[in-house]
């Protein structure tokens, strides 16, 4: 996979595992001082229940445009188009990465924000829902965020107390 | 009018259905289609009064006015990440 610049800012929802490697392949600039991967991974406990995997649902095309959004925004508000964003769906298993998020940047504040950015609107926005499947053999739907209809135009707010907000 | 819903994760499951066609009178809102589903009793009254509905892909408000062919999805909670 070639990170040519015209796929950058890079979104994508898939089926099968993610490669970091190759997403971190699709940042990075001679100018940038800072790259940044963060990796989603699932974890094999929630709410004292043990877990044995995760299920991921999207409502596959609008996930791919509000995805393919948030790096835009990400990507606007940081004055970088270094920022590359994949999320898996599907049957995953303990330790399976969910979500990668790379991003570069001149200097790392920068990258640390657009990382941010993107994990938490993909937590408000995606049309993504997630399964978790328990020891026991029984699963349950995970309590998300409400979806809202922001006024068309205006980038959502960052809500109250969001630990990266540039100072 | 004819348009196609959709219902996913706990509303699909709810409903033991993730589509369905549905025939309007022109110029329905989301708000009328939402009560009209839910005025058809079990297993549609466990829709959520006021759900989140994407329109074509886009977010929309229960005042906006369907056209014939739309996509309607019914969106429970979003937990990606």
């Amino acid at each position: 996979m070639s990170a040519a610049p015209s796929e950058r800012p890079f979104a994508n929802i898939v089926d099968g595992p993610i490669d970091p490697s190759a997403l971190l392949a699709r940042v990075g600039d001679a100018g940038d001082g800072a790259v940044l991967l963060f990796l989603g991974t699932v974890r094999d406990h929630a709410d004292g229940r043990s877990v044995s995997g995760l299920h991921y649902e999207a409502y596959r095309e609008m996930a791919a445009e509000v995805l393919r959004a948030i790096a835009v925004e990400a990507a606007e508000r940081l004055g970088t188009d270094r920022v590359a964003v994949v999320h898996r769906v599907g049957e995953l298993a303990i330790g399976d990465v969910s979500v990668a998020i790379a991003v570069s940047s001149p200097h790392r504040a920068q990258a640390y924000e657009a990382s941010r950015y993107v994990i938490e609107e993909i937590k408000q926005r995606l049309p993504v829902w997630k399964r978790e499947i328990y020891l026991e053999g029984d699963a349950s739907w995970v309590r998300g965020h409400d979806l809202t209809v922001e006024p068309a135009g205006v980038p959502p707010a960052a809500p109250a107390g969001r630990a990266t907000r540039a100072r | 009018m004819q348009v196609r819903t959709l219902f996913f994760a706990g509303y699909r499951d709810a409903l033991g259905t993730g589509s369905l066609e549905v025939d309007l009178p022109e110029g329905t809102t989301v708000g009328e289609l939402v009560l009209r589903l839910r005025s058809r009793g079990a297993p549609f009254d466990r829709l959520p009064a006021v759900p989140a509905v994407a329109v074509n892909r886009t977010l929309v408000r229960g005042d906006a006015r369907l056209v014939s062919g739309d996509e309607i999805a019914f969106l429970p909670p979003v937990a990606g990440g």
